[in-house]
């Protein structure tokens, strides 16, 4: 058993080797799979930071009454955040938004001093509530209307709601993050199916050129797994080596793209890239070397039948 | 040791019969020679002793065991009984002489140190110590099929099965692959092989069989090349 895996060890590599040029081959096709299938991972980070970062841009802004009494913002505010979906609700008090309309007015001595002339604070507290996806925002903002609503209306709570005013552009960024989404997930299965056909189609090949071998060494009386097991060892070595290369070709491409797709997406690439090299490695390496032995078997199976 | 029962093969045309109602046996330790024109079924007949092909009607026998009756799994222990040695000598192309010997003991799974001993063993029974690191490639005809027979008898089989082997051959090569055999039949393997070559069949002086359509027509034990 021992010195039968051995022999078939030995025969994967010295098989390998002899055939450097099928070999080099199969390794070629399988690193550019690889890399599309990496790229096409970088591309969909790239879009899902970008998206997470427009989304958490979006929110609804809920604006209490000045003299809105404590107890009643508190009830909407764990109402609101116990809805689904509601991902964080921060709760501005008056003096807060005092404090942050005077800073943002600073040097604009005509308002600073409007506000002086004032006994108390104008503004009342709010609201800024914001949602996994973009779509639950009409959820949340039918749930504030009921709530205001609800108020007695000589005590109304609830001044404004501001989604109306953002609704269009809500509706915009949930089409279009809709779209992409979809649209990703379509090219990346399109691509990942094309990769996985190619490099099945380019070990066969090179499997078929093996064909007499393989029929040869039936008649001399080697079972099955004899035949196989070097095939099979040289498809692993292919994935292995392929994965290698395209994890060693995206390196300088990214970066000299790092910086760029900084600039647009806010995330850089090559960061990216070496924060998760582990996982990486581990998907271009483990699908390569899956395919590759996936590919083998079923190559060789073929000369096994009957 | 091998007994044919009658054995046709038909193909799906039902018109063609590749063999017809053949039945022979071989003891042990003969000398069998097979001859006949192209498409007479010579290497049908043999193709079905190595459960290569399948008979329409009939049983093919080694021994008491019915060779079409073997389980796939258990094809290839049976097969390693047999040596086999074809026209085309069918060596595998990225091992050397010494690899190709030594797979068919390896297939086997023989030891490290029988390879070791019986591999060179073998290239020196066909005259071969020379070539023993050489590539197919790099041989003569007459090398290859020496290569061939090597490995075929490397596993010490009760019997070689040789489909044309000199038909590819010069005749000084040719002459030296039917003096091997002989050799390999006079140290007790016993030898099935077609051929074309009247001058082989008329040297060996040994049984023949004649074939022609499918049928046994003559079966002579000292046998000489009529057609």
């Amino acid at each position: 058993m021992i010195t039968g895996l051995r022999r078939v060890t030995k025969a994967g590599f010295v098989g390998f080797w002899r055939n450097a040029y099928v070999s080099l081959a199969s390794i070629f096709v399988l690193m550019v799979a690889l890399f599309v299938i990496g790229a096409t991972m970088f591309v969909d980070q790239l879009l899902n930071v970008s998206l997470a970062a427009l989304q958490s841009k979006v929110d609804i802004n809920v604006y209490f009454v000045p003299d809105a009494p404590e107890d009643e913002i508190e009830r909407i505010r764990n109402a609101v955040a116990a809805l689904p979906d509601v991902t964080s609700v921060t709760y501005t008090t008056r003096e807060q938004a005092l404090q942050q309309y005077r800073e943002r007015r600073q040097g604009d001595e005509i308002s600073l001093q409007a506000l002086e002339e004032l006994d108390e604070n104008p503004l009342g507290g709010n609201l800024a509530i914001q949602a996994s996806e973009t779509s639950q925002y009409e959820n949340i903002a039918r749930f504030l209307d009921e709530q205001r609503a609800a108020a007695e209306p000589q005590s109304p709570v609830i001044d404004v709601i501001n989604y109306d005013q953002n609704r269009d552009s809500i509706d915009t960024l949930t089409g279009v993050i809709d779209a992409t989404e979809k649209a990703s997930l379509i090219v990346m299965g399109i691509l990942l199916i094309a990769a996985i056909l190619i490099t099945f189609n380019t070990i066969r090949l090179a499997i078929y050129t093996s064909r007499e071998e393989i029929a040869i060494m039936r008649l001399v009386g080697a079972s099955n797994m004899f035949i196989r097991g070097p095939f099979m060892l040289q498809g692993i070595m292919y994935g292995f080596i392929a994965g290698l290369l395209a994890l060693l070709i995206f390196y300088p491409l990214l970066i000299w793209l790092g910086p760029r797709t900084e600039l647009f997406f806010e995330l850089n690439l090559l960061t990216y890239y070496v924060q998760n090299f582990g996982a990486i490695f581990g998907i271009l390496v483990g699908v390569g070397v899956v395919l590759g032995l996936i590919s083998s078997t079923l190559a060789v199976a073929r000369y096994l039948r009957t | 040791m091998i007994y044919f029962d009658n054995v046709s093969k038909l193909y799906s045309d039902g018109r063609a019969a590749a063999l017809q109602e053949v039945t022979f046996q071989v003891a042990p330790k003969e000398f069998v020679s097979i001859v006949g024109h192209s498409g007479a079924g010579k290497t049908t007949l043999l193709k079905m002793i190595i459960a290569e092909d399948k008979p329409s009607v009939g049983q093919v026998f080694y021994e008491s065991l019915d060779v079409h009756r073997i389980p796939r799994g258990k094809l290839p222990s049976y097969r390693r009984k047999i040596g086999t040695v074809f026209q085309d000598f069918k060596l595998l192309p990225h091992k050397t002489a010494f690899e190709n010997v030594a797979f068919a003991m390896e297939a086997n799974g023989r030891t490290d140190a029988e390879i070791a001993e019986n591999v060179p063993q073998a290239l020196s029974l066909v005259d071969l110590d020379d070539k023993i690191w050489n590539f197919p490639h790099e041989l003569s005809g007459g090398e290859k099929q020496r290569v061939a027979i090597a490995r075929a008898i490397v596993n010490q089989p009760d019997i070689i099965i040789a489909d044309e082997p000199t038909g590819n051959l010069d005749p000084i090569a040719t002459y030296e692959v039917v003096q091997i055999l002989r050799k390999i039949n006079d140290l007790g393997t016993t030898v099935i092989m077609t051929t074309h070559n009247k001058g082989v069949i008329d040297e060996i002086e040994r049984r023949v069989i004649t074939m022609d359509d499918g049928r046994i027509v003559r079966d002579d034990a000292t046998g000489k090349y009529v057609l």
